[in-house]
């Protein structure tokens, strides 16, 4: 213990004077991306064989406080690339004028509906949904009416869409599936929630502790369990009326000290190796490609006949309203 | 009386005054950077004032509850004598010290829906409890608080004059009429106290909230503040709740001061009063029942934390090392803030009082008491707005928690501090006076040997805290070089929850390590 605290103690001193001396390359991103299990570990290697560089993944928060972090840092901050905001986000993060277009000349990305914009790229895509547990719920919902009229022990948990893109986007689906009566929906979601969580994996965790039937999470994550865990028993529950769709964002930042390699690394982004670490590590489709090469858990996912998504540039007005929305729903 | 009005000591005012400077800056000045730098005035949302009730109503019932609680349980232990009763009250102290995000994991390992409650409830057919929201803040709040409020009951029972219990026994006064007699006088004194205090801390509480409300319908205005600013970016709206915070816990801290006298915390086991009353079966089963229930609330959380975190302790990486070394740096800096800070003030305060200005010692004491009402965020946030043009505070993040948490620590060590610096002045000081005593000198002969024993308690409590603490932290977020509470944090959020009770345990060994040893150094001979 002794000697442990002495070489704990020893390492923060010595640790910055050994840096080296190469460019580095600063990415802000959220939490899960550089844990463990994460694409992290895997992208810093494939992206430091290439370039020459230091690769520093930061993790800044869960997806939406990355943007609030950026904000809060302004021209100062660190960071050269955002990786982790959403389509739901772009409009926000580049009216804060901290963005600058990525220039690059990236393939034609497979996102369903398709994902054009000269400053943020394009590294992922799924749709939201709620996932269960087939030995826990033998009847899941299947549309939000349904989910509504349940029984009252069908609970969910889901993310607060001020720091969580799940969050948002589930709040943003419920405003695209009911319109001006988005807010009586939550009215009587209510009840059923169990708690709302700052991140995606927090909320995931409580249903897998039994806390919740359903987390809001990705109609992908039950790819994690038969690949990771060989546990067939975790599903997507199929909504009719569609699911909303999440696209997956990164930009580079105006005072960027590496311009260059932030290029760089968003070309890479784009590229097949990247690609590949995704739907494996990230649980996620891949933006760019035919997909023919995922994994064969992939193929037994739930496919949503209908994707819904707003356009990028109209989600801040829906978005203000809603949250407005779902804040006076849930604050009773 | 008249009083000799000589001047104040350069060294007092100097002292006195940079530590008054800084606390003031701190939390008045944080308050209005963060006001100004948002420019146009914030507006208050419905939430927000939805916020605000939550606040009070939660606060007020923390407080019922762990009063209620805590009087028979101070009734209890103040009139039992068994074996290992005063290791129980000192343990009584030990909640306060129990980093928040730990007692957070131990409540939902008890209370949660797959716990230990839950599955004893499923078991006899019952329904189930939703830990999040109004129940889980309220037992995390009790958690923390009943002890304490007992710990200030227990006080007011042994400030009665063991002569009362003696004349009541020879009267044969028992039961009710004793209550009335000799029971009732103390819990009057002591209870109201207690009860502000509790209301005091609860009323500024983040962490279980942010764990235990469950969303929005339990948002606490300091949870408030957190998100105005670091979801919405709303700085304005910020700073309005932040007024309102301080709004509130101004009036708590006046209606404390109107209904009683100052409460004192006071270190060590308390003095035993001999006593003739409840000796009947009744009477001995209630006592054993409180104390064993008590016990068990208590003890349950602790001991589900520590069975996971045997078996999570294999899994602890280096990671959990380097966290460990920045805690206890943010930790001893933070001892070293706390200590000058209070001393410098208390120093001022207590010859203040005893040059006669009664109402600028009042003055200077109430401004001590400011950081209990300030919100660590908004110091934090009023940090990242000056330092930006000059320097990354992230990179700062460390000494710059050592301060806030040498602030929020203030208020703990004043009231422990000032009445030991009081009572040497008071007892000694014209006696110094006689033989000249002053300067250096007086410091190293007077105060030295009277003011090492509260020192070390204080400097304990604020390491203890400081080692603890996930408040300010969760701003300057640094994933990268967490330190071990927001590394805990970090891995009960990414799928690593053996390790983080592993790392539960580390901590709670640190801040209890450091507690014991300022209070050992404080009290070695």
């Amino acid at each position: 213990m002794k000697h442990l605290l002495t070489a704990a103690a020893f390492s923060l001193i010595a640790l910055p004077a050994m840096a080296e001396e190469k460019p580095e390359l600063t990415v802000y991103t959220y939490d899960s991306f550089i844990s463990e299990w994460g694409p992290g570990p895997a992208v810093e290697k494939a992206f430091e064989a290439i370039c020459d560089c230091d690769l520093k993944l930061v993790a800044a928060g869960d997806g939406a406080s990355l943007l609030g972090r950026v904000r809060l840092e302004g021209k100062r901050s660190e960071a050269d690339v955002v990786l982790g905001l959403d389509a739901n986000l772009v409009a926000q993060a580049r009216e804060t004028g901290l963005f600058v277009p990525h220039g690059q000349d990236l393939p034609e990305s497979s996102v369903p509906g398709g994902w054009e914009d000269d400053t943020f790229a394009a590294y992922d895509w799924g749709y939201f949904a709620f996932v269960y547990d087939e030995t826990r719920l033998e009847n899941p919902p299947t549309s939000f009416d349904d989910l509504l009229n349940a029984p009252d022990d069908v609970t969910i948990v889901i993310q607060d869409p001020r720091t969580s893109t799940p969050g948002l986007g589930l709040l943003l689906w419920v405003k695209h599936v009911y319109g001006d009566e988005a807010d009586e929906v939550w009215a009587k979601l209510a009840p059923r929630i169990v708690t709302v969580t700052k991140g995606w994996w927090e909320a995931y965790s409580a249903f897998l502790e039994g806390e919740a039937m359903m987390a809001l999470s990705y109609t992908t994550s039950p790819a994690y369990h038969v690949i990771a865990e060989e546990d067939g028993t975790k599903r997507a529950a199929a909504f009719s009326d569609g699911h909303y769709m999440q696209i997956e964002v990164a930009g580079k930042l105006a005072a960027t000290d590496q311009p260059e390699l932030a290029d760089q690394f968003l070309a890479f982004m784009a590229g097949e190796e990247f690609q590949t670490i995704i739907p494996t590590t990230n649980w996620m489709y891949p933006a760019y490609g035919t997909g023919a090469d995922l994994p064969e858990a992939f193929s037994d996912l739930v496919t949503p006949e209908t994707s819904l998504i707003f356009k990028p540039e109209d989600t801040p007005a829906i978005r203000e309203e809603a949250l407005a929305g779902w804040l006076e729903a849930l604050s009773k | 009386m008249t009083t000799l009005r000589h001047p104040l000591p350069f060294r007092v005012r100097l002292g006195g005054g940079l530590a008054l400077a800084i606390i003031l800056m701190l939390t008045l000045g944080a308050l209005v950077v963060v006001a100004m730098r948002a420019g146009e005035a914030g507006a208050l949302t419905v939430p927000d004032w939805r916020a605000l009730r939550f606040t009070i109503v939660q606060a007020f019932l923390s407080a019922l509850l762990s009063v209620l609680l805590a009087i028979p349980l101070a009734r209890a232990l103040a009139r039992r004598r068994f074996w290992g009763r005063d290791t129980l009250t000192s343990l009584l102290g030990a909640p306060f010290l129990l980093p928040v995000i730990v007692a957070i994991l131990g409540v939902i390992a008890v209370w949660g829906r797959s716990g230990w409650i839950a599955d004893g409830m499923g078991a006899l057919g019952l329904g189930k409890l939703n830990v999040y929201g109004m129940p889980g803040v309220l037992i995390a709040h009790v958690f923390f608080n009943l002890p304490l409020a007992a710990r200030l009951i227990l006080q007011g029972f042994s400030d009665l004059s063991p002569e009362r219990w003696r004349v009541a026994a020879q009267l044969g006064i028992e039961g009710r009429a004793l209550f009335w007699v000799n029971e009732w006088p103390a819990i009057r004194a002591s209870a109201p106290g207690a009860f502000a205090l509790v209301f005091l801390v609860c009323a500024t509480s983040f962490a279980v909230a942010l764990a235990l409300g469950g969303g929005p319908r339990a948002t606490t205005l300091e949870l408030a503040i957190y998100e105005a600013a670091s979801y919405d970016f709303d700085l304005g709206r910020a700073a309005l709740l932040a007024g309102l915070q301080f709004a509130v816990c101004a009036g708590a801290a006046l209606l404390a001061l109107a209904v009683q006298a100052p409460v004192t915390a006071s270190p060590g086991a308390l003095t035993l009063v001999e006593r003739w009353d409840g000796r009947g079966r009744w009477a001995r089963w209630r006592d054993a029942g409180i104390i064993g229930a008590v016990c068990l609330f208590l003890g349950a959380p602790v001991l589900a934390v520590a069975l996971r975190g045997v078996a999570g302790l294999d899994d602890l990486g280096p990671q959990v090392w380097a966290a460990a070394g920045r805690s206890i740096a943010v930790s001893a800096l933070a001892v070293a803030l706390t200590l000058s800070l209070a001393t410098g003030l208390a120093a001022l305060i207590a010859a203040l009082h005893s040059r006669g200005s009664a109402s600028a010692a009042r003055l200077a004491d109430v401004a001590g008491m400011l950081p209990i009402a300030a919100s660590p965020f908004v110091i934090g946030i009023a940090f990242i707005i000056v330092l930006l043009p000059v320097a990354d505070p992230f990179a700062l993040a460390l000494p710059l928690t050592a301060i806030v948490n040498a602030a929020m620590a203030l208020p703990f060590a004043l009231r422990i501090l000032t009445p030991a610096i009081k009572l040497a002045h008071d007892e000694h000081g014209k006696l110094a006076d006689t033989i000249g005593l002053s300067g250096w000198t007086r410091i190293r002969v007077l105060y030295a040997p009277r003011l090492r024993r509260p020192m070390g308690f204080a400097a304990g409590l604020s390491g203890a805290l400081a080692m603890g603490d996930l408040g300010v932290i969760a701003l300057f977020s640094t994933p990268d070089a967490p330190t071990l509470p927001l590394l805990m944090h970090l891995l009960a959020t990414s799928r690593q929850v053996d390790a983080a009770y592993g790392a539960a345990l580390v901590l709670v060994a640190l801040s209890f390590g450091v507690f014991w040893l300022f209070d050992w150094l404080g009290r070695r001979r």
